[in-house]
């Protein structure tokens, strides 16, 4: 019966699709990259039709009659006001219809039900206003941040091609395999859906709630937050980037290890003498070479950290210049070049060596923190 | 369809009646919305429609291994709004066989310098398996304090049903843990809130 | 026979109404009343069209231009809570109040204090509501479903002020509905039985016990927010036990009907209005009773269809998407009947007559999108976006609004005395009927191609239909000022009305003089 509903909707769709198909004026739904959404367009395209043939009907009879039989015309009015056959069948007629629509309908539920047999299962959680995505098995976990800058909201700067629908770290899975999703919230009622794959499900703060997906085709699916969860409701967007299963192994084999790091990370706790010991080993190594082992660097082109606003004032201003570099000038981004621990280490030093003596110490956690929040 | 000549008018009614009858409507119907709070939980408890899992299971009859089957159990764990405590199941997943009772335990650990109590509130999912869940042992059966810096291994104990239908091959029991004592911090009115926690 | 009726006639006899402003803040004439609550209607209808004006000029392009998320948040809850509690019910209750005792042949409604007490209850709650806007906080922002936990524990402190004012706005519902009950059972003209009842008269009568069902349970789920927020509890806080799905089972199990609520007496007004411009009896005047007892009757089992995303088990999801669909069934009797009233009769299309074409149309349009979102499968797909926006505009604008002004087009000359301008009603109606299908038509789309409801700015791909519907929904608002226009120029003067200007009009409205005397039907009528 499903084959039949499919059949009839991909004839009729293909009717009426490409008169439909314009560039920028998307008129239909997409048909979707995975077999439920591929499911629901041809029952959408089916009950679509369905109505539209109901719709020339019942419109062509009334247009009929406002052409026809207008007092203008001259038209009599008859004096009929019932007719039981007719009546019964227009009630039948209907019914059996709904009986047709309701059968490929129910089949589609019922395989949109069936979360069992999953080969990957991710849990989804919805924060105001940002997704997170733990891997059930694999023991990790990230936050997926809309990355689109408020300039480009406030019109201060031209809009990209994904405006409102790019995210810092997306949610990966591996392609042909079925995913299931475990989704809940930390506050308020969120939304997950992915249009191209035809799945939507509220994310209910202390409920957890299951569905499934399986993508067909490698590529980055965008989806938006649905359900109305505060100021930043239209903020928050889903991206999933569907990867080859080998490259989805190597993405996860890195996202544990990364994990891993920051349990050791996290585990450890640092004291100001051992950061500020390493920090002088890796000073030596990696800054001394222009900022010179007093601090007192070469101005114009390397300025003294000895008695210096960054290094006595802003912490974030600090760790910004030493993870992402000044651009423009010979100061490097050190955040790939040193690891989480030689960072914090580092920063503690600048901050507390030389007479800069502050007292402030920063953590490989707070550091592996503020590399992963961008 | 009626022909007023032959129906006899219906009785009149006095407008005090009418009014009393719609009156009692009123207030059957208010009454009613607020019936659909405990219909609802008993509606869940029936059904399990809403993933929230029972109380205290006492097991009647001696626990029966179903040896030819085996059921993944995972556990999930997150906190509430503002909840700094580390929260997190000891065991990720586990595979047991319907009618055995498994231990598993969660660790909760309260970073802070102050004394707070956490609540856990569990749900599972697929909600179809719901009923099928029983737990002996849980430490959402209670409220759990724990003094600053203080750390706790909390178990919980539990049975999967042999009933437990053919289809349903993992269970994930999801622990959300809420601070009880302070409401999250959103609008500006600081708000004490009282536990009318009776699920398990 | 006609006890009651005489009674009343026997009440007293006042020559005209008083002067001055006690005349309206004391009056308990069904024609004040139902006056006062057409005007207050109206104004609601301009206040939340205005907050429709500034959410569609924030959709205008992508991009944050006019107002911050915060504030448009706090737009589209006022604007649907205003418009659906403040315009549509109103404006009903104010056709039942003028309509009711006219049609069945009664002189005033069967409570008359109680009517004078509800109006005036509802200006009250109004101001209430609309003052949430200048508190610290802003106005509810939390959509007009009011989900918890946002509503609840996420709400702004302006939450308690919109709780009593929904509060304050159900009572006055539910004193109307009493009224609308009591007037229909007792104070019927002799002759009248049931299934002689004009429809406008039947469909108010179920309104009006769908009311009595609903309005309570409303009640309840705002005084469970008031307690969760205030007093501790923990109805639909899941860290206290409780459950924020419950919220929607409770909400919805009231907003299902409401929605019928809000269209059952345009249908009842459609059915006077086609066959009387159609010079033809309505087609199948029981069917149409039974259609209508039968879409109120399945509207209390199929408000799930509202949550088919929020986890509901698949029999859940099965039950509540059979139920949906079979509304269609009624629904489609109606549709047929008022287009088989119109074959064959001799129509002409005067500005009532246009309106009510164009409700048949766009309300059957919406009607079919409903279907396709009773759909549970692909309702996973239309679920939260334009779709669903598209939906149920078509079904309230051409619906409830629409209907409203082909009532109000339709009984204009009995109220006033005199006839309105045909030409600026017919320009009214082609403005309004271009402008809501540019508005609304391109939504559709919109949510077909991805774009979730509630947000304050979209991605590009959106951007073109958003400008589109902007454009129509500017043009929709604006002539709605036309409106004004000519219904004052029609209170203040114009062509004379006679009783029954409407050649093919049928019913005991017409039987009185136009302008309708203050008090009408002192000595009942017999019907035979």
């Amino acid at each position: 019966m499903r084959v039949h509903a499919k059949r009839a909707g991909v004839l009729l769709g293909s009717l009426l699709f490409p008169a439909w198909s314009m560039a920028d004026w998307t008129l239909n739904m997409a048909p979707g990259v995975t077999g439920t959404s591929n499911e629901i367009f041809s029952l959408h395209m089916t009950i679509l039709c369905i109505c539209v043939a109901i719709g020339v009907v019942v419109f062509g009879v009334m247009f009929w009659s406002i052409f026809a039989h207008r007092k203008s015309q001259g038209a009599k009015p008859a004096n009929f006001h019932e007719n039981t056959l007719v009546e019964i069948l227009w009630t039948i007629i209907p019914f059996v219809i709904l009986v047709v629509m309701a059968i490929p309908a129910t089949a589609t539920l019922v395989d949109m039900y069936d979360t069992t047999e999953s080969d990957v299962d991710i849990k989804v959680t919805g924060y105001q206003w940002r997704w997170k995505y733990d891997y059930i098995e694999e023991d990790f976990g990230f936050f997926s941040n809309m990355s689109t800058s408020r300039d480009e909201i406030y019109n201060r700067v031209a809009k990209t091609e994904n405006y409102l629908l790019d995210v810092d770290n997306p949610l990966v899975i591996p392609v042909g395999k079925k995913v299931r999703l475990l989704l809940t919230a930390n506050d308020v009622i969120h939304s997950w859906w992915v249009p191209a794959f035809g799945v939507k499900k509220d994310a209910i703060p202390g409920f957890i709630n299951e569905t499934w997906t399986r993508v067909d085709e490698p590529g980055i699916y965008r989806g938006q937050c649905t359900e109305l969860c505060g100021k930043d409701h239209g903020f928050m967007p889903v991206v999933v980037k569907a990867v080859p299963q080998e490259e989805y192994d190597q993405w996860v084999a890195d996202q544990r290890e990364a994990a891993e790091r920051e349990r050791e990370l996290t585990e450890k706790d640092w004291t100001m003498e051992e950061l500020m010991e390493r920090g002088e080993k890796a000073y030596a190594s990696a800054c001394a070479a222009c900022h010179q082992a007093d601090g007192s660097g070469a101005p114009p082109a390397f300025p003294a950290l000895k008695g210096s606003q960054v290094a006595l004032e802003d912490m974030d201003a600090h760790l910004d210049i030493v993870v992402n570099g000044v651009s423009g000038t010979s100061m490097q981004a050190f955040g790939d070049q040193l690891n989480e621990v030689d960072l914090a280490a580092v920063i503690t030093y600048e901050r507390n060596a030389w007479g800069n003596n502050t007292g402030e110490m920063i953590t490989p956690k707070e550091v592996f923190e503020y590399k992963n929040q961008e | 369809m009626t022909d007023a000549n032959q129906t006899p008018q219906p009785p009149r009614r006095t407008n005090v009646r009418v009014v009393g009858w719609c009156m009692a409507g009123v207030l059957g119907m208010f009454a009613f919305g607020f019936a659909m709070v405990p219909l609802y939980d008993v509606f869940c408890e029936i059904t399990g429609i809403n993933g929230k899992t029972g109380g205290r299971y006492e097991s009647t009859v001696a626990a029966e291994r179903d040896e030819n089957r085996t059921v993944r159990v995972q556990f999930l764990a997150q906190n509430g709004p503002d909840m700094p405590w580390t929260f997190r199941p000891v065991t990720r997943s586990i595979e047991v066989h319907p009618g055995e009772p498994v231990t598993i335990n969660y660790f909760a650990q309260n970073p802070t310098d102050r004394a707070m109590v956490g609540q856990a509130v569990p749900s599972l999912s697929p909600s179809e398996g719901t009923l099928y869940f029983h737990k002996t042992e849980c430490f959402c059966f209670n409220q759990q304090p724990l003094e600053a810096g203080e750390s706790v291994e909390m178990p919980l104990i539990f049975i999967v049903d042999k009933d437990l239908p053919e289809h349903i091959t993992k269970l994930t029991l999801s622990y959300t843990l809420y601070d009880q004592e302070v409401a999250p911090a959103v609008s500006d009115n600081s708000r004490v809130r009282k536990t009318t926690n009776d699920n398990g | 026979m006609s006890a009651v009726a005489d009674t009343h006639a026997q009440d007293h006899h006042h020559h005209g109404p008083a002067k001055g402003f006690s005349r309206w803040l004391l009056t308990t004439n069904h024609k004040d009343i139902g006056s006062m609550y057409l005007i207050f209607s109206f104004a609601m209808f301009l206040l939340g069209g205005s907050m429709a004006m500034v959410i569609r000029a924030e959709l205008f392009q992508p991009g944050l231009q006019i107002v911050e998320p915060e504030f448009f948040n706090q737009m589209t809850t006022m604007h649907g809570l205003i418009m659906v509690f403040g315009a549509v019910m109103p404006a009903f209750v104010g056709l039942a109040n003028w309509m009711l005792p006219l049609m069945i042949g009664a002189p005033d409604m069967a409570l008359p204090r109680m009517n004078n007490w509800s109006f005036w209850l509802l200006p009250c709650a109004f101001l209430i509501l609309v003052s949430t806007l200048f508190m610290s906080g802003g106005a509810p922002n939390f959509g007009w479903t009011f989900y918890a936990p946002l509503s609840t524990t996420y709400g702004p402190p302006s939450t308690t002020f919109f709780i009593f004012a929904v509060h304050i706005m159900g009572v006055s519902s539910i004193m109307g509905a009493i009224n609308v009950i009591a007037t229909i059972l007792n104070m019927r003209a002799p002759g009248m039985t049931l299934m002689k009842m004009p429809l406008f008269v039947w469909t108010w009568l179920i309104t009006a016990f769908l009311l009595i069902a609903v309005m309570p349970v409303l009640a309840g789920v705002v005084t469970m927010m008031l307690m969760d927020i205030n007093f501790g509890t923990s109805f639909f806080d899941a860290s206290g036990g409780g459950d924020p799905v419950l919220f929607q089972h409770v909400f919805w199990f009231f907003g299902h009907p409401e929605v019928y609520i809000m269209i059952l007496p345009a249908f009842g007004a459609v059915s006077h209005i086609i066959p009387a411009f159609s010079r033809k009896p309505l087609f199948g005047y029981a069917s149409m009773v039974y259609a209508v007892g039968a879409i109120a009757l399945l509207s209390f089992v199929v408000w799930a269809h509202h949550m088919f995303t929020v986890g509901i088990p698949i029999a859940g999801q099965l039950f509540f998407m059979y139920a949906t669909m079979l509304i269609a069934v009624p629904t489609g009797v109606k549709v047929f009947n008022w287009v088989a009233t119109m074959f064959r009769g001799a129509l002409s299309f005067e500005a009532p007559m246009l309106f009510s074409v164009a409700f048949v149309i766009l309300f059957t349009i919406g009607g079919f999108s409903g279907l396709m979102l009773a759909i549970a499968p692909a309702d996973f797909q239309y679920h939260d976006t334009y779709f669903v926006v598209a939906h149920f505009h078509y079904v309230l604008v051409p619906g409830a609004i629409f209907g409203i002004f082909a009532s109000a087009y339709y009984w204009l000359p009995k109220w006033t005395g005199h006839m309105y301008d045909e030409t600026l009603a017919q320009t009214h109606f082609w403005l309004s009927f271009v402008g809501m299908n540019l508005a609304f038509f391109p939504m559709h789309f919109l949510g077909l191609a991805g774009m979730p409801r509630r947000i304050p700015d979209y991605a590009l791909q959106f951007a073109d239909f958003n400008m589109v519907s902007s454009v129509g929904a500017f043009m929709f608002g604006a002539s709605q000022l036309l409106f004004l226009l000519i219904v004052v120029k029609c209170v203040k003067g114009g062509e004379k009305a006679s009783a029954k200007p409407w050649d093919g009009a049928e019913g005991l409205e017409w039987t009185v003089p136009s302008p309708a005397p203050y008090h009408t039907f002192s000595t009942p009528p017999v019907v035979k």
